[in-house]
């Protein structure tokens, strides 16, 4: 399976707990502290890895918060990139 | 250019057309359609932007929007379509846009009925939509005038990124008169810094008329009426005609004003001090002007086609001091000289008896008003 | 004996989503879970993707979404409430290069603005509509729209929306399919990711038929109103799909020619 990871920008984060729900993998979680609006934002807790990097959390964020990185074979990125 | 038999709609149409006017959008309404006819055929056969829009209320709008994307672009109605664009004039104003529009004044209020009136000089001189602004606000009363006047009203417009009237009524809208007309303009090529056009290799622009800060919007409204100071001060228009010795001062515009001076021409032949005094701009008011005149004559009469409007800001510029008189017709009557020629002599008459200087109590309208 | 040869190919960590260009570097005001930020994002996806934002005019309107001038990094300018599509008319006969979409919310467009809709895609303006419906009236604190469900309960149909007192919602996006200068309108909702996926790709053809220069487009987009519904954001796209479907059923009422799908349609 790919593999992959997100990062969440944490000061835009609302806290809609959307793409928790999304996540097919259960890798996300409200964090405990708040951010400087006071919102509870999301965080990856992926101590196994199982992140795949499929997105389904960066589609349906409405705040444009997450960036997505997957693992791709050198070759298909490189196909793209052509 | 050789004068040219013209009717008045046609006439204001082409001089914007003339004027480099690049987009008109409008809607039917008597007694000014044949503007918006005249448009439908010339700006297609330029090349240029004509659109029927389904309303007034859309045709302001598209002129807010061909304004903010910085073309010169201009609207026409008759009062109660002037009514519905309010919303739109306010929102030009607010977002500082350029756009002139041409109010062909009929008899009101409601539907009212299609003959001449002078009966949107409050709405269209006070503000012309809601919240503090003015547009700037010109009265032709012939229509080579209104030719002038429609070419001045798109220069004065882009110069100070703001609404210009020019308001007739359904006479002059409707006659015909020998005019000139001046020559094409060039379209202007390029499109102003602040315009809508695409943020490609620059800042985004924003037209907008939405501050929520009680700050910003104030610093806004600020700049608008310095803006207003500014017109105020450089585009008074006004002519005179036999005011320097006259004792009653007649105060007219548009349609009244010419048959006022017919009045004042007559009786001038027979020695009567009797002049005219006619704003051109109705908004910058000619107040300075009215006041000095003031301290020479005894009395003035305002004439008007409507109930008393310009009336009370003649009142306000020459105080209690002096009586004012006034006639009226309403209803889209229009007055006959020999109508003033009473209303002069009635005035006249009054001067005499008292010893002038008669207060007027507030709110007694002295509104003659025949039926 | 078979052998297989591999050849070593190594990964490479790759972003493979990150934020649209077009959207810009601010924080919105919108609820948390608020779908106009998810209708944002894709508009500024396609943008981006269509290398469209440099030639982009947008008619901001009157809603929750009055600011989303802020939003985008185009010229923008804000329209009267429902008038949107009139200004925009303004903009796209005298500017008729650029892109000019609106973005309306079901107030601005399906009442006081249902006029000035209607007229533009009879005349077949060749903008692009992008309309959220989200069945109430949020930024004046949830009365009942034009869109409100039979049954739903609003600040302005406490007891529940009659259909005796104040009629049945309106169908925008069938409603405007029958209009002569209509190209592309069609419903599609945000409640899932698969959805927003096929919304995605929805407001991406809205955009080509403008690009192409063929008439009037709209993408209605199915959305949620957490606050004024008075639920969680999840809650909320779960009502969609359970509640605002049967009524505003997602499918395509007008597609010219030109912009079908080539693939086969389940």
């Amino acid at each position: 399976m790919a593999k992959g990871r997100i990062v969440i920008d944490v000061e835009r984060c609302k806290g809609c707990q959307l793409c928790i729900e999304a996540c097919p993998q259960d890798v996300l979680d409200l964090a405990d502290d708040l951010n400087s609006k006071g919102y509870r934002p999301v965080v990856l807790l992926d101590p196994e890895h199982d992140c795949t990097g499929c997105a389904l959390c960066a589609t349906v964020c409405p705040d444009g918060c997450i960036t997505v990185y997957r693992d791709i074979p050198q070759s298909r990125r490189e196909k793209a990139h052509a | 250019m050789p004068k040219e038999l013209l009717k008045g709609n046609v006439a204001f149409a082409e001089a914007a057309i003339r004027a480099g006017c690049q987009a008109y959008f409008g809607y039917p309404i008597t007694p000014q359609t044949e503007l918006l006819e005249h448009m439908s055929s010339r700006m297609i056969e330029l090349g240029r932007t004509f659109l029927q829009a389904e309303s007034e209320v859309a045709a302001v709008n598209m002129v807010y929007g061909a304004a903010s994307a910085g073309v010169r672009v201009m609207t026409s109605s008759s009062s109660p379509g002037i009514s519905l664009m309010q919303e739109g004039f306010s929102y030009i104003a607010g977002s500082e846009v350029p756009a002139v529009v041409v109010d062909v004044m009929r008899g009101g209020p409601g539907l009212g009925n299609i003959q001449p009136s002078q009966g949107d000089y409050n709405q269209v001189t006070k503000t012309a939509g809601h919240g503090d602004f003015h547009p700037i606000v010109l009265a032709p009363s012939t229509i080579q005038e209104g030719i002038d006047l429609t070419v001045l009203a798109f220069d004065l417009a882009e110069k100070y990124r703001t609404l210009v009237f020019v308001v007739a009524d359904g006479a002059l809208g409707q006659m015909m008169e020998p005019a000139e007309l001046p020559p094409m303009r060039e379209t202007a090529p390029d499109r102003p810094a602040w315009a809508l056009t695409g943020a490609g290799g620059r800042e985004k622009n924003l037209i907008s008329s939405i501050f929520l800060g009680a700050d910003k919007l104030e610093r806004l409204n600020q700049k608008l009426q310095a803006k207003l100071a500014e017109i105020a001060a450089s585009e008074i228009r006004y002519e005179e005609f036999f005011v320097d010795d006259a004792e009653l001062v007649l105060v007219a515009f548009g349609t009244a004003a010419r048959v006022a001076k017919s009045a004042v021409q007559a009786l001038r032949r027979e020695g009567v001090p009797v002049g005219l005094f006619r704003p051109i701009s109705l908004w910058p008011f000619p107040e300075e002007r009215l006041y000095e005149i003031s301290e020479q004559a005894k009395g003035f009469l305002v004439v008007e086609m409507n109930a008393g409007q310009m009336l009370q800001d003649v009142r306000a510029v020459v105080g209690r001091r002096y009586p004012v008189e006034f006639y009226g017709r309403m209803g889209g009557a229009i007055p006959m000289p020999e109508e003033i020629d009473g209303a002069i002599n009635d005035a006249l008459a009054k001067l005499d008896d008292s010893e002038n200087k008669v207060p007027l109590e507030a709110g007694n309208g002295n509104v003659r008003n025949h039926v | 004996m078979v052998t297989l040869e591999t050849t070593f190919d190594p990964t490479v960590e790759t972003v493979v989503y990150e934020r649209p260009e077009s959207l810009a570097d601010v924080h919105t005001h919108y609820c948390p879970g608020c779908t106009h930020g998810t209708a944002h994002r894709l508009v500024a996806e396609v943008l981006d993707e269509l290398g469209l934002r440099e030639r982009t005019i947008l008619v901001a309107a009157v809603g929750c979404s009055v600011f989303s001038y802020n939003y985008f990094d185009v010229d923008a300018c804000e329209a009267a409430h429902g008038r949107a599509p009139a200004m925009a008319t303004g903009i796209k006969r005298v500017n008729p290069d650029n892109i000019v979409f609106t973005y309306q919310g079901d107030g601005d467009l399906a009442s006081i603005g249902a006029a000035e809709i209607v007229h533009a895609a009879a005349r077949g303006e060749k903008i692009t509509v992008i309309f959220i419906n989200n069945a109430i009236y949020g930024m004046t604190g949830g009365q009942m729209a034009p869109t409100t469900l039979i049954g739903q309960k609003t600040t302005s149909s406490p007891f529940g929306r009659d259909a005796a007192l104040a009629g049945k919602p309106i169908q925008m996006a069938e409603l405007l399919a029958q209009l002569p200068g209509t190209v592309y309108s069609v419903r599609r909702s945000l409640h899932d990711a698969r959805h927003v996926i096929q919304a995605k790709k929805a407001i991406r053809t809205a955009f080509q038929a403008q690009v192409q220069g063929l008439g009037f487009s709209m993408v209605e987009l199915l959305s949620s109103c957490p606050t004024n519904w008075g639920m969680t954001p999840a809650e909320a796209l779960d009502w969609i799909r359970d509640n605002m479907i049967p009524t505003f059923s997602l499918g395509d009422f007008k597609v010219a020619p030109e912009l079908e799908s080539k693939k086969r349609r389940r």
